[in-house]
């Protein structure tokens, strides 16, 4: 919190410094993201797919692991689930919703179990090749949609999915879907998955000790599989709600870099599931409330990806440093 | 004769151990001398502050007969004296010339590397002093024998006289070793000193001119190595002034819990570690294995826990096979394992108490509800019974571990063990850096599983411990068993000997 504070200060410091008025700026920023009904929803909508994404970094981070692929695994998923919500039609949506959701978190996961593979077989780090295989996911899916799944026009987008298969919006003219309850849902579950599972306490004990995980008779490779399949799966079921609740189709670009976004949430909420939550509402608050303030003070948008820089400087950075002494220590004391 | 390096009264204490207590140290010019100790017996603290790493808490350093203060491995190097690690300290992807030279690398024009004189020079050098290297080969693509004398050249390289090598046969074959002590020979001949860190009997008295024995962090004596033989040394370095205390009477012979047969493995090098092993745990007993570290015991552990694959040879548990079985199969049939290193392979620091007493068992039907879901309130009430009957110091159950004392750390592992109802217990190193009440504590609990009918192996480096617990004592040497002895049967003379090479009459 006296991170998120000082990050303020010191944006309100670039606002003076640029001439604009902090108080209104800031002003204007609450109002918007909070002022209204449709404020708040729309405060909500931004952070839906950023909890998706956290939380996927954040449950392979608890295995030790850094995922920062989730961009990549969200891609994936969501044009999964367009591709089952094109494809089938006159289902009821109550098969159809889920059996695109899943077919989402089927991609993402397999998205993830991929570098898991790399790891446990060859031992290639999965920094490197959940990051390798964001770009794979990015252009592949981009060609996917600028040529076998294009729709008619100008636009590099699939045709809408069948109706029975759209997340319904709650709130009209906002992009608030039912998505948010399934985001919501998933933070309970990672919560209690992690705490009260036999699955959770061998993924935690892996990422703080693998050495003793073993000795304790936890298979420390099935973990390394069954976080990083779950942890794409988490980022993969963000992207089907993205495409069946916001879009109603997959559009290329239609991500701003959630799975980024996602992993400076995981790290500002403290790789805590409710920190996540609060985080990731946060940063939807700076992204919805930033258009209404560009609106009323003429403050250009990036003074928000300012903000949120220095958020994640105030926040993360130190957690970073701090991690990255705790594992240097390791080393020295081996 | 002049001397090289002389030390004296050197203390060095770190928080919970006085590593070397008024060390007088003396080394000739141009001598191969000898430092013998067991680990821990502060044979390469003393070294560390000789090449500056350490400061001492008092004492004075002269070399060639000036009183110098050496604050860091630079000052040490200026002063000519060199230093080869246990662990080499080489890049890996850069040659071998370009690690001789890192750090005082010949140049063209200040800034472009002179690469044809920088392979000319260490090409030169190398032949100088007879030490066979390929200064354009990648480091990483060497035997772990040839990397030992690139850092022996990095070392010359800078200018050092006085050479500490510090325990450098411990990764080596054989054949390497010989090369090694070819190359000492070699430079002894150029007049360098050396000075040779070893826990080896054999390799002290083949290539030392003299040995300094050191226990426990004191000096016990320094013998010129023509005037001296492994028993003497053997005794001076294990030194075990208490006698061998078996309290207990052996019960009747009980049946066979463990049995190994003809065992091999490999280390993390690859080397065999060990060699065609065979013994056999009976319910009842404690098998003790002694040893002095290093000679495989970490290897038998590992492999009978199921942490380190056999390559040859089986284990039968109460005649199953469980060669190839995981880990968590033989934790299941009935092994508990008291780790070497509790920190690193026995308790997760940043787990709760709770968390840490029942890894191993959190999947068993006892901690689980539904097969997939911790049963918590369960774990709670085993977590208070066992923090009641071991008496575990700690705040409450959900305190870190990481914020426990070493002590009660043990404490926490030993309850987690041996409250699984065990039919092995394998305990390594059981007692180690606990204080005399600990100690006490746990000897006590490994009796008292031993009398309720449990096969326990206890692997310990300390002698007397072994000695005052097992009613065997199975003896390591290089990976092999070389001895089995009744308590009734030996003494600490003859035990020492074999754990040092030697051979009994």
């Amino acid at each position: 919190m006296i991170a998120i504070a000082l990050a303020f200060l010191a944006g309100a410091i670039i606002l003076a410094a640029t001439g604009y008025s902090p108080i209104e700026a800031y002003g204007a920023l609450i109002t918007g993201a909070f002022g209204d009904i449709f404020g708040i929803a729309q405060t909500l909508a931004k952070a839906t797919p950023i909890i998706f994404t956290a939380l996927a970094f954040l449950f392979a981070f608890k295995c030790g692991l850094f995922n920062i692929g989730a961009e990549g695994q969200l891609l994936v998923g969501a044009f999964a689930a367009a591709l089952v919500g094109i494809s089938f039609d006159g289902l009821p949506a109550l098969v159809h919703v889920p059996m695109a959701l899943l077919a989402g978190a089927v991609a993402g996961g397999l998205w993830g179990f991929i570098s898991a593979v790399l790891k446990t077989k060859l031992g290639a780090h999965e920094v490197i090749t959940t990051m390798m295989l964001s770009y794979v996911a990015l252009y592949f899916t981009s060609y996917l949609v600028n040529y076998p799944f294009k729709a008619p026009g100008g636009v590099s987008q699939t045709v809408a999915v069948a109706p029975s298969a759209v997340l319904p919006l709650i709130f009209q003219s906002t992009q608030l879907s039912a998505s948010v309850f399934v985001a919501v849902g998933l933070v309970v579950l990672t919560y209690y998955t992690l705490q009260k599972t036999t699955l959770g306490y061998e993924v935690r004990a892996i990422g703080l000790n693998p050495t003793a995980a073993e000795s304790g008779g936890i298979n420390v490779k099935r973990g390394i599989v069954l976080a990083l399949l779950i942890s794409g799966a988490m980022a993969g079921l963000g992207g089907a709600g993205e495409v069946l609740g916001v879009h109603g189709r997959f559009i290329e670009g239609f991500s701003p870099g959630y799975g980024w976004d996602g992993l400076a949430v995981a790290l500002v909420g403290g790789l805590n599931p409710l920190g996540v939550l609060i985080a990731a509402v946060l940063f939807g608050a700076l992204r919805s409330g930033g258009m209404e303030m560009t609106r009323v003070t003429q403050v250009p948008l990036d003074i928000v990806s300012i903000l949120q820089a220095l958020v994640i400087i105030f926040v993360a950075a130190p957690m970073l440093i701090k991690y990255l002494l705790k594992k240097g220590g390791h080393k020295w004391s081996d | 004769m002049t001397l090289a390096v002389e030390m004296k009264a050197i203390t060095k204490a770190f928080v919970d151990v006085t590593a070397n207590d008024k060390i007088d140290f003396n080394v000739d010019k141009g001598e191969i001398h000898g430092l013998l100790g067991e680990n821990g017996a502060g044979k390469t603290v003393l070294m560390s502050i000789l090449y500056g790493l350490y400061r001492p808490d008092s004492g004075q350093i002269l070399v060639n007969g000036k009183q110098v203060e050496i604050d860091s491995p630079s000052r040490a190097i200026e002063l000519g004296i060199g230093m080869v690690h246990q662990n080499f300290m080489l890049v890996p992807s850069l040659t071998v010339a370009e690690n001789i030279i890192l750090g005082k690398e010949p140049t063209k024009s200040r800034v472009l590397l002179d690469t044809k004189k920088i392979t000319d020079d260490v090409k030169n050098f190398a032949e100088r002093y007879g030490l066979n290297v390929d200064p354009k080969a990648p480091v990483h693509t060497l035997p772990v024998g040839v990397q030992q004398r690139v850092e022996i050249l990095k070392a010359l390289y800078r200018g050092a006289d006085i050479l500490i090598l510090d325990e450098p046969t411990s990764v080596l074959t054989p054949l390497e070793t010989e090369e090694l002590f070819k190359a000492i020979r070699a430079l002894k001949k150029q007049g360098k000193t050396v000075i040779f860190i070893s826990h080896k009997l054999k390799e002290i008295l083949e290539i030392c001119d003299r040995v300094t024995i050191l226990r426990r962090g004191k000096v016990v004596g320094t013998v010129s190595a023509e005037e001296t033989n492994v028993d003497e040394l053997a005794i001076m370095m294990v030194g075990i002034q208490v006698a061998c205390t078996f309290t207990h009477a052996q019960t009747e012979r009980k049946e066979v819990v463990l049995k190994v047969e003809n065992l091999e493995a490999m280390n993390d090098r690859k080397l065999p570690a060990l060699k065609d092993v065979t013994f056999e745990v009976f319910a009842s007993e404690i098998l003790g294995i002694a040893g002095v570290e290093g000679n495989g015991q970490t290897e038998l552990v590992e492999t009978l826990t199921g942490l380190r694959k056999a390559t040859g040879g089986n284990m039968l548990l109460e005649n199953t096979d469980i060669t190839s079985a995981s880990p968590a199969e033989r934790i299941k049939r009935g092994i508990s394992h008291v780790p070497e290193d509790r920190q690193k392979r026995g308790l997760i620091l940043d787990f709760t108490v709770l968390e840490n007493l029942i890894l191993g068992s959190h999947s068993t039907p006892q901690f689980t509800t539904g097969r997939l879901r911790l049963d918590l309130d369960e774990a709670s009430g085993h977590t208070e019974k066992l923090v009641n009957d071991f008496l575990i110091k700690t705040p409450n159950k959900d305190a870190l571990v990481r914020h426990l004392s070493g002590g009660t750390q043990q404490k926490v592992v030993v309850a987690r063990e041996f409250s699984r109802k065990p039919k092995l217990i394998i305990a390594s190193q059981p007692t180690r850096g606990l204080d005399v009440g600990a100690t006490e504590y746990v000897r006590k609990k490994l009796v008292e599983m031993r009398d309720q009918g449990c096969a326990i192996l206890l692997v310990s480096a300390d002698l007397e411990e072994v000695c005052a617990l097992s009613d065997r004592v199975a003896v390591m040497y290089e990976g092999k068993i070389v001895a089995v002895k009744y308590p009734k049967e030996t003494n600490e003379r003859e035990l020492g000997l074999l754990m040092t090479g030697g051979k009994c009459e």
